[in-house]
Parts: structure tokens; sequence; C-alpha cells
């Protein structure tokens, strides 16, 4: 809703205890840090549990169902849920959207920052004006209507009806605005006199400088279009072309006594996702704050 | 709205003349600025004002969604329809006791570990991880994981409330053990999200106030509710109207885990209109049930800005965030 200009790079593991601590803050930093680590702990139990599941025989599962450790664990269950559906497309499928999502993201909204901060075109602060509107614009409420367009187009069961939705993404706008007013006006005064064109002082000056806005509007958008589900699942009605969050969801609630089977498939989910998370964490949770929507 | 936008060419003279060398005419700007804004000016016309106008058309005709064609014109029937339809209230409910359930928890509580995360000095990246993680999983591997942890007599949610002898409701089977098992999904599933802006936003309050204030003798608890809270009013404002929004919105858990289940009994606005778009295939109808919950999402969302900039104009003080956005 509201686009939140976080300083980029903020120091993030300044303590905040104040100068000299004394005793008494000092237990209660103490007794913070026990809250929360037994907290975080809880927090992690869905995903041991799902892991942990996932390694045991279903056999052993049925007898003792919530015995945390197993006497052989075994990755049997990944390659009959591999089989069972259709995963490596689901992960091409959801792969294919998502980068292109983020290719077009980032290159139609922070054209049109770019237009916004450095050229003055008439009608401009109309322009603006409708992009702030949009931020108000409960998309997820309009897929019925949504639907009808695509079919009229004839795009459903597309990647491209995916796509061109995700893409005009008024927050991102905001992002790219925000960052882009911060460069310094004499580097691209510079450029002019140079006699650069437009096009090249977008793709050759700002560009260049706006990687932390790039990398938090590519990150918002690969996670969001990655995880859609409504959309892809009123879409994308061959099993073969689902997503990874509308394929899975088919597997709920159904064959209940295969659990490992069940929660390697989750786990599966879960990994591609999880391992950029644990790759880029920080730039990820930076790139949340920055964007502040969801 | 026109007057500053006629406006704008005479000030980006009165500013650029002097750096402007002589071949870039004012037309020049106006014609590359367009250029660069049509891409997206086109994608947002056809894809997000595109769905308003046609949902608007539809909801006025007995359109099917079967086969492509308008259908007959209806006028308001629809909206009289769904206006008093009871099936159409009571998934409407079921959005706002959704609302009711889930705020105040993920309004709070992020905020509450948030306050005792800024307190502690090592291992800050693993609260991170194991708050934020669960927001990149997907709904559905999500939903996976808890109905396995809902089952009853085997799962490990329905064996915890043993544990700590009490006995488990039956999660998926009956409302009130269906609503808790959704809301304890959401608040393990989005909590992070909410953290990570907490975080953000303490960040942002100066280390100086923090020292003055220990120099002058007060306490963790003093220093955390006379300096981080009232600081952290914006950012409070703007988890909470994000929350009820997203909450409001809620579709994936529901559907997915109880199907809107036992018997429509947790059924949210947005199922409803699934149902009746594309299960009875009621185009008309279904899109005058979005036009109904579309305008009344855009009104909490304007009234919290109504209320927010009365607020920040009487105050005289703009939220720090924002001048930075502006900056």
């Amino acid at each position: 809703m509201t686009v939140t200009a976080v300083a980029l790079d903020a120091d993030e593991d300044r303590s905040r205890t104040g100068g000299r601590p004394d005793e008494g803050s000092k237990a209660f930093n103490r007794l913070a840090a026990t809250c929360l680590t037994l907290f975080a702990l809880i927090w992690l139990v869905p995903f041991a549990w799902a892991l942990i599941t996932s390694l045991r025989p279903d056999s052993e599962i049925a007898a003792h169902p919530t015995r945390p450790w197993s006497s052989g664990l075994s990755l049997d269950a990944y390659r009959s849920a591999w089989d069972a559906s259709p995963i490596g497309w689901w992960y091409v499928n959801s792969f294919i959207i998502s980068t292109l999502a983020v290719i077009f993201t980032v290159i139609v909204c922070s054209m049109a920052a770019f237009g916004l901060v450095h050229l003055k075109f008439r009608g401009r602060y109309a322009v603006f004006g409708l992009i702030l509107a949009g931020l108000m614009l409960p998309t997820e409420a309009l897929v019925l209507p949504q639907f009808m367009e695509f079919r009229a187009l004839h795009l459903l069961g597309t990647y491209w009806a995916i796509i061109l939705p995700a893409v005009a993404l008024p927050v991102a706008v905001f992002v790219f605005h925000a960052f882009i007013k911060g460069i310094p006006i004499a580097l691209i005064e510079a450029a002019r006199i140079d006699g650069a064109s437009w096009w090249r002082i977008y793709y050759q000056v700002v560009m260049p400088l706006c990687r932390p806005a790039i990398s938090a509007v590519a990150i918002l958008t690969f996670i969001t279009s990655w995880n859609a589900f409504l959309w892809p699942l009123l879409v994308l009605t061959q099993t073969k072309s689902q997503t990874i969050p509308v394929g899975l969801s088919g597997l709920v609630g159904g064959a209940a006594i295969q659990y490992a089977e069940t929660m390697a498939s989750a786990v599966l989910g879960i990994l591609p996702l999880l391992a950029v998370f644990l790759l880029l964490q920080r730039q990820i949770t930076q790139g949340v704050a920055n964007t502040g929507i969801k | 709205m026109t007057t500053s936008a006629l406006a704008a060419p005479a000030t980006g003279d009165g500013t650029e003349a002097p750096a402007t060398t002589s071949e870039r005419s004012p037309g020049d700007q106006n014609r590359a600025g367009w250029l660069f804004a049509t891409p997206f000016l086109a994608l947002y016309v056809l894809f997000l004002i595109g769905p308003v106008l046609i949902g608007l058309v539809i909801s006025l005709f007995n359109t099917t969604t079967v086969k492509s064609g308008l259908g007959e014109w209806v006028g308001f029937s629809n909206y009289a329809d769904v206006l008093s339809s009871g099936d159409f209230w009571d998934s409407m409910w079921h959005s706002v006791l959704f609302t009711l359930l889930t705020t105040p928890l993920l309004v709070l509580l992020p905020l509450l570990f948030a306050i005792l995360a800024s307190r502690v000095v090592r291992n800050r990246w693993f609260f991170r991880l194991a708050f934020f993680a669960p927001y990149v999983v997907p709904s559905s591997a999500v939903c996976l994981i808890f109905a396995f942890m809902y089952t009853p007599e085997t799962g490990l949610v329905t064996n915890a409330f043993g544990w700590l002898g009490l006995t488990a409701p039956n999660f998926l089977g009956s409302t009130s053990g269906a609503w808790f098992a959704v809301v304890l999904l959401t608040l393990w599933w989005t909590f992070g999200f909410n953290f990570i802006l907490y975080t953000a936003g303490i960040q942002e309050i100066s280390q100086e106030v923090y020292e003055a204030a220990s120099i002058d003798g007060a306490g963790p608890w003093q220093q955390i509710r006379s300096i981080t809270i009232p600081l952290l009013r914006p950012t409070m404002s703007l988890v909470l109207i994000l929350q009820v929004l997203a909450s409001l919105k809620v579709f994936d858990q529901i559907y997915i885990l109880l199907a809107g289940g036992p018997n429509y009994s947790t059924r949210p606005v947005i199922e409803y209109i699934y149902d009746t778009g594309f299960t009875s295939y009621r185009g008309g109808y279904a899109a005058a049930a979005t036009m109904v919950y579309f305008v009344i999402l855009v009104a909490v969302s304007t009234g919290w800005l109504l209320v927010r900039s009365r607020r920040t104009t009487s105050s005289g003080n703009t939220p720090a965030r924002e001048e930075g956005a502006g900056a």
C-alpha cells in the first residue's frame, strides 16, 4: 500500500540495547533471547516434521506416528512421489512463468518510473495518479471478469495468461521511482550533453545504478508469482501445464495412508524457493521490507 | 489532475533549460516520456482496469460462464439477488470472521517478537530464517503438511493437545476445529512477513534515543513502552491495513485444506464467487458479487488512507518512511 524506502544498506546487526547495559537489562535481554529461540524452534517444527516423515517407511509411521526418529531412513518416498505426479513439469512451468514475470515486470515498471522521474511529458501527473490508485486495486477479487477477458482473447491455458496480468505492478513502479529519484541528476545531464539518447541513458546509466531496486522488485515478483494459486488454478487446467502450488493442491486429502510420499511431495514443493531463500536470505528480507506489500 | 498535468512542461522548462542542449526540445521529452510509459500503461489498462469494467458490464447481464456472449440485459437484478442472498452474506461473514480472528494475532505477536529480537545481538539470522522461511512456501505445501499434522489420533497437533492434557477438536470435520486449524496455519505461514516489516521499522529508530534513555536510567521495559512502541505507530498502522486487506482476501488455505467445509461453514467470499461463477456457471451473478466485494475492499483501503492522512496533517509530522520514499 505504501512504498517504504528503508535505507538499503541499513546495518542490521546493531544492538538496540543502549550504551551501558546494567544487570537488569542484561537479564531482560537474556530472557528475550530464550523466548525467541524457543518460538523459533517451534516455528521450525512443521518443516522438520515433513522432512522426517518423508524419510520414514510408511509402516513405521502408521505404528508410531509421532516418534521423531526412525530405524531406517530412505529416499524411496521421493522416487514414488516423483513418479506419481508430473512434479518435473510443474517445476518447469513455475520456473518459466516466474522468470518471465520477473523480466517483464522489471523492464516495464523501471521504464515507466524512469519516464516519470526524468521526462517532463504532458500528462505525467495524471499517469502518476493512475498508478497510485492502482495500489488500492484488489486484483485477486477480480478473477471472474479477468477469466472472461482471457477467454475472449483465447489466452486461457497459456503461460501468457498468468504472466501478462502480473507485469503492470504499481508497487514496483514506486520502488523504482523512489530509487531513480535518488540518482544524482548530474550523471543524467552529463550523458545528455554527450548526446546520449533517452533510451541509452535509461539502460546504460540508470539501470546499472538501480541494482538494489531491481533485486527488491525481482524478489517480490518471483515469490508472488511462484506461489500464486487462484489465478493459475483457473487458467491452467491440464495436469502437465500446472504450476507447483496448483499441482500440489490436488494431493491434499487424497491417499491418506501414503504419508511418506505425500510429505515427500510437500518437501519437493518447498525446496526450490527455500533454497533460493537460504542463499539470498538478507537480500530477500531487505527486499520485502522495502516493498512492504503482499 | 488536468491542471497540474498542463503545468508540468512549464515547470520542467524552468528548471531544466540551462543544462539542456539545443537539440533536446520539450517535444522530444514529451514523445520519449510517453514511449517509456506506454508498455506499463497498456498492460495496466488492459489487465487491471479492464477486468473492473468487464465485471461491471457482465454484472448487468445474465451471462453464463460456459459459453461466450453476454446473454440478456437484466439491469440491477443480479445485484438485488446477491444482496438478498443468505449464502453471499454467510461467505462475507466468514471472510470477516477470519479477519477478526487473524488480524489481532498477526499484528500484535510479530510486534512483540520483533521488539524482543531487537534486544538480542547474536544469531539474528536464525530468527529471521525460522520466522520468514514459511512465507516462501507455497500455500498447497503448507496445507499438505498441516493436513498431516491435523490428522485425527495420529497427527502431531492432535497429539500435542493430548500432551498438554487437552482434547483436540476434530480439526477438519467440525466448524470450530476448522477455524482453529486454518488460523493456526495462517499464523505460522504469514507471521514472518509482518515480523520483517516491524524489524525494518525498529531499525529506523535512532540508536541515540535509546542511549539517552538508558543514561537517564530507563530500564528495558520503559524504553520499549515509551520509545519503541510510540515510534513504531506508522509501521503498526501499515501492518494493520495490509493484514486486514490480506485476511479479507483469504482463499488458498480455506479452499485447499477445507474446501470451504464442513458443509460450507467456512467458505470465504472469493470461494463463493468461484463456486457460483465456475461451478454453477452463473457469470453475471458472480460478477455482481465480485463488484460488491470489490467496493467493500476499496472502501476499507480508502477509509484507512483518509484516517491516516487526517492524522498526519493534524499532528504535523509525516511518517519517516514516506519521507524516505519521496527523497
